[in-house]
């Protein structure tokens, strides 16, 4: 079945099983593999991208459920000069990782918060991330660059 | 997982069509249950039809005094409607607290009230709020949709077009989350609609259920220490690795203490 969509920017068209997820369409057949799959079970976030501008879980929607749509993921992120978005540059300065496996999803659901949330506190960030799962416990820094990011945003 | 053949009618009429000749059709609102469970291959349909591109389903209006949510209406929707926080606040805050954000922008109410899990929020707020769930074919008040355990009234092909909320005095939702999950371990919705009050429970029974006795004793005098004394039966709530039967009945209890305090 053909899927459309524009991933990054790119206009992108193939042919795919429709039980393909939208995980592996942006892994297996775009290569994108800064999107990472954590769980398989829509809890700890690594896969998240943004689907039409808002966060999704990337390995519970089917390729096919994207046609049409504009896909971002970590890897389209930046700007096209290359500089970084302001949540990735928070989480260099505020050191948001440790081994770096479940980053992309954080960023893009940081990145998520601070569209909807400008000046999120603390708290807020805490509960919003109750979708991402670090299992190198590594939150402090992750929770502090968002809310520097959201600080930003507002100001 | 299974392959299968994917489906995307472009309205209810074409849905029900699809699903009435297909005898193994599933429908599909958000996904956010069905995916998982077809990935476990607990369902492995032959065909899944996709509500999500079916612009009738979508969005929150007012009719009347009455607010219809859309069936493929999302939980993040919800819970930021102006609308639905003016009218109906508790619910815009239980719409809020299903799952995690991203869940939030694909989970829609027609699909979690259709799924009917029992530690789902949907249910507490539908059936605590003495709604009307809305279908291709009828009209089925919120006491008579809930079932059993991942059981409807609805039949075979019927389709939940909306969820018609009238809004109440006052409500308030509280909620034990699983830390992992983000599935009630016991939801408990309070309303008051003047002297009749409505509780009802989800994540402690295999399905929603009304709590008889505590608003019986909330519609004699509605305060907190209306419910001292009021208990709930364990003997037929859930005992499973997260919490016992008599712990959820604990919980229960606390909860509804907890929702009277916030609007009384």
């Amino acid at each position: 079945m053909n899927v459309t969509l524009t991933v990054n920017g790119q206009a992108i068209s193939r042919d795919v099983e429709p039980r393909m997820l939208l995980a592996e369409f942006l892994r297996d057949e775009l290569r994108l593999t800064g999107t990472h799959v954590g769980c398989d079970t829509t809890q700890c976030g690594c896969c998240i991208v943004h689907l039409d501008g808002e966060a999704v879980k990337s390995c519970t929607l089917f390729a096919v459920q994207a046609d049409g749509s504009k896909v971002t993921t970590i890897e389209g992120l930046a700007g096209t000069d290359g500089a970084l978005h302001p949540v990735q540059a928070a989480f260099r300065e505020h050191h948001g990782l440790q081994c770096g496996f479940c980053t992309p999803g954080m960023v893009m659901m940081g990145a998520d918060i601070v569209r909807r949330i400008p000046g999120a506190d603390d708290e807020t960030v805490r509960h919003e991330l109750e979708g991402n799962i670090c299992r190198c416990t590594g939150y402090q820094g992750i929770v502090e660059a968002i809310v520097d990011a959201a600080a930003q945003a507002r100001s | 997982m299974l392959d299968f053949t994917y489906h995307r009618p472009a309205s209810v009429a074409d849905a029900a069509k699809i699903v009435g000749e297909i005898e193994d059709a599933k429908l599909m609102a958000g996904g956010m249950t069905l995916i998982p469970t077809m990935k476990q291959r607990l369902a492995s349909p032959s065909d899944i039809v996709d509500l999500g591109r079916i612009p009738e389903l979508k969005g929150i209006r007012r009719d009347g005094a009455d607010l219809v949510i859309g069936a493929m209406t999302r939980h993040a929707d919800v819970a930021s409607s102006a609308l639905v926080r003016e009218a109906i606040p508790a619910l815009a805050s239980l719409a809020g607290q299903i799952g995690d954000p991203a869940v939030r922008h694909r989970g829609t109410i027609g699909g979690s009230i259709s799924n009917a899990d029992p530690a789902a929020d949907y249910p507490a707020g539908v059936v605590g709020l003495d709604a009307v769930v809305e279908t291709n074919q009828r009209q089925i008040a919120a006491d008579d949709f809930f079932t059993g355990l991942f059981d409807t009234a609805l039949e075979p092909g019927e389709i939940v077009t909306g969820v018609r909320f009238r809004a109440p005095d006052a409500a308030n939702y509280q909620k034990l989350r699983h830390p992992a999950s983000g599935y009630a371990v016991v939801g408990v919705m309070v309303a008051r609609f003047g002297s009749n009050i409505r509780v009802a429970i989800t994540g402690a029974g295999p399905s929603v259920f009304r709590a008889m006795e505590m608003e019986a004793a909330l519609s004699a005098k509605f305060a907190v220490e209306s419910l001292a004394g009021v208990s709930i039966d364990a003997a037929d709530l859930l005992s499973d690795m997260h919490a016992s039967a008599d712990y959820r009945a604990h919980v229960v209890g606390v909860l509804a203490k907890r929702a009277v305090a916030a609007i009384s």
